[in-house]
């Protein structure tokens, strides 16, 4: 446990790091319940085609898998340009 | 003799007759992988050597292993034959549950994957009970536990019991014993943890498996998917003309189904697979198997990377199985189309290909149902007997004993709830296991990580409600109270507990801890934030 190198910034570092989970989470949190709501209250708009055989659901589906990739990338990412990890 | 490929209207009758026609070939091929992966898990079972070797692998495996393993264990039986089933039913409704069974993960990596391994040793409620009392919060947590374990168990159960009664031909009351009782042989035997090796190499070969197949389902379709979804949509129509599908007017599989037909529905089982993932048992055990927080960080990386892989070839599977399987054949093996992604390996590779996927996933649910029946024994024999029996002290022959006893109670009831869930399909089971999973301990694990107040009595209430509420809103729920259980109207309307049942766990959790103080929990949270911030920079 390498502790003192990262003890100086420990404090800013330590004050910003909660917000940075809690933003990833909520935006996941929005895309995905915007995607379900839709899909609840949508229906007759998800079922349609943009061009044969790409309906607006399949579209938004495959794009909130990505998008939850994504995020993570950004998580993971963040802490490797900070060099703590 | 015409096994597979089975082609579009193939009559139902010779689709039966063919069941128990499945050719050697397939059969040899399913032995041969079966045999390996028995060998794997006996060879890693031999190397295992310290306690804890045996519950985390010695904290040495690596973020990248670690990654695949989380992966191997998370693709079970559900996401392959089950979503690949649901697709092949009806189309995107399936697809539901590819989206919600993924993004849980970032929830898991951004909220719990450090935190878990900054403050535990080996299970969830090492982090529940740090700064709490002990033995109640350990009680509950087992009660959860098992509850999950259980409903996760059927779901591998039938899809496991599926598979031989497809290769074998057998009747499926035989298939599910056999698979009981393969079980527990494979539990006893050097099976004893679901390795991380196996799961590895299991999670390569699912991943392998299913990309060869997206190929091959694409390559008869200029590889474009869009060529795919459009036939499954003009294919569809035409069912419904001859009056093969099920609902008039026509059903359009690119968009939400009956299976969503109340909102309230999408919304109750898009909460509950989302929060499910960071309540599971056996997923949140693997954290502890990697050296420090960094390491459980990158996991959970790769494992969203690998997961969200798999899920969008789920997309091809499912609307391939659908096409080119063809969905009265699909039924005539199974109406809950548990047998769409075996069948479809046999349309598109033959016997042979259908012998592989068959054996990647049984391989895959022996060692998913090892894993799930060891955490569940060591929940009784650990947190039940030695707490609330024996008041802390119980010798390790007597725990063993029990855990023994544990394993047993456990595979005869996954044989008996096999059997009461045949008819259903095994994505939504594990469905309902998510929705136990994010009642009965997310609230508790996410607030003992983040919530200063947070008191004993809170969590034991949040678990305890959590758990009583999913599992009785199931059994009163339209899929078990009519479906299963014959009744003539379902009590509880929704398919899936999550939209009252979390909340409900939540608002319990909040409202018990606030009433009282606990000055010892507020006291340790100082800790618990330190432990988690110095994670989070050092190593």
């Amino acid at each position: 446990m390498a502790l003192p190198p990262s003890a100086p910034d420990s404090v800013p570092v330590g004050r910003r790091r909660p917000a940075l989970p809690f933003v990833l989470s909520g935006i996941m949190l929005i895309i995905y319940f915007g995607f379900i709501i839709l899909v609840g209250y949508r229906q007759p708009l998800m079922g349609q085609q943009i061009v044969p055989g790409l309906s607006w659901g399949i579209l938004l589906g495959a794009l909130v898998i990505v998008a939850a990739w994504v995020l993570t990338l950004v998580y993971v990412r963040s802490f490797n340009r900070k060099g703590g990890a | 003799m015409p096994t597979f490929p089975l082609l579009l209207g193939a009559a139902v009758e010779t689709v039966k007759q063919d069941l128990g026609h499945i050719g050697p070939t397939a059969k040899a091929f399913f032995f041969v992988f079966i045999a390996l992966s028995l060998g794997i898990t006996y060879w890693a079972a031999g190397r295992t050597k310290s306690t804890s070797d045996f519950y985390a692998a010695g904290h040495s495996v690596t973020g990248v292993q670690n990654g695949f393993a989380l992966a191997g264990d998370f693709m079970s039986a559900a996401s392959f034959l089950g979503i690949a089933g649901l697709v092949a039913k009806s189309g995107f409704d399936g697809l539901l549950y590819s989206t919600g069974f993924l993004v849980g993960w970032p929830l898991v990596l951004f909220l719990i994957a450090e935190s878990l391994r900054s403050i535990g040793k080996y299970t969830f409620a090492d982090v529940v009970a740090f700064r709490l009392n002990q033995t109640p919060v350990r009680i509950a947590a087992a009660v959860g536990t098992m509850a999950v374990i259980l409903c996760y168990l059927i779901a591998q159960m039938v899809g496991a019991g599926k598979l031989i009664q497809l290769l074998f031909g057998m009747r499926y009351e035989y298939s599910i014993i056999i698979v009981g009782v393969v079980m527990m042989v494979y539990v006893l035997f050097g099976g004893m943890i679901a390795t991380t090796w196996v799961q590895i190499i299991k999670a390569c070969l699912l991943l392998g498996g299913a990309f060869l197949m997206a190929v091959l389902v694409l390559s008869k379709f200029g590889f474009n998917p869009l060529a795919l979804f459009a036939e499954a949509a003009r294919l569809n129509n035409h069912d419904a003309v001859l009056g093969m599908a099920t609902p008039n007017p026509p059903v359009n599989v690119l968009g939400p189904g009956s299976l969503v037909a109340n909102p309230l529905d999408a919304i109750s089982l898009g909460l509950s697979l989302m929060i499910g993932t960071a309540g599971l048992p056996h997923i949140l055990m693997r954290f502890y198997t990697v050296p420090d927080p960094k390491q459980a960080r990158q996991s959970a990386f790769y494992a969203t990377g690998l997961i969200a892989f798999f899920y969008l070839l789920t997309f091809i599977l499912g609307f391939g199985a659908m096409v080119l399987v063809g969905k009265k054949a699909i039924v005539a093996v199974d109406p809950a189309y548990n047998m769409a992604a075996p069948m479809l390996a046999g349309v598109l590779g033959g016997e042979p290909l259908l012998g592989f996927i068959a054996a990647v996933a049984f391989a895959t649910i022996l060692a998913v149902v090892a894993g799930l029946t060891l955490s569940g024994a060591s929940a009784l024999s650990h947190d039940l007997w030695v707490n609330v029996v024996r008041h802390g002290a119980a010798p390790e022959s007597e725990q063993l004993t029990v855990a023994r006893y544990a394993t047993l109670f456990f595979g005869v009831a996954a044989v008996g709830l096999g059997l009461a869930f045949e008819k259903t399909n095994v994505a939504y089971m594990v469905g309902l296991a998510f929705a136990i999973a994010a009642s009965a301990n997310f609230p508790a694990l996410f607030l003992s990580i983040f919530w200063r107040r947070f008191t004993t009595a809170g969590a034991c209430a949040s678990m305890w409600v959590g758990t009583l509420t999913a599992v009785g809103l199931i059994v009163i729920c339209p899929s078990v109270w009519v479906d299963i259980l014959h009744h003539k109207a379902a009590i509880f309307p929704l398919k899936s507990p999550g939209l009252v049942s979390i909340p409900l766990s939540f608002i319990v959790a909040v409202v018990v801890s606030l009433a009282r103080r606990e000055t010892t929990s507020e006291e340790k949270y100082g800790e618990v934030r330190q432990r988690i911030e110095a994670g989070g920079t050092s190593d």
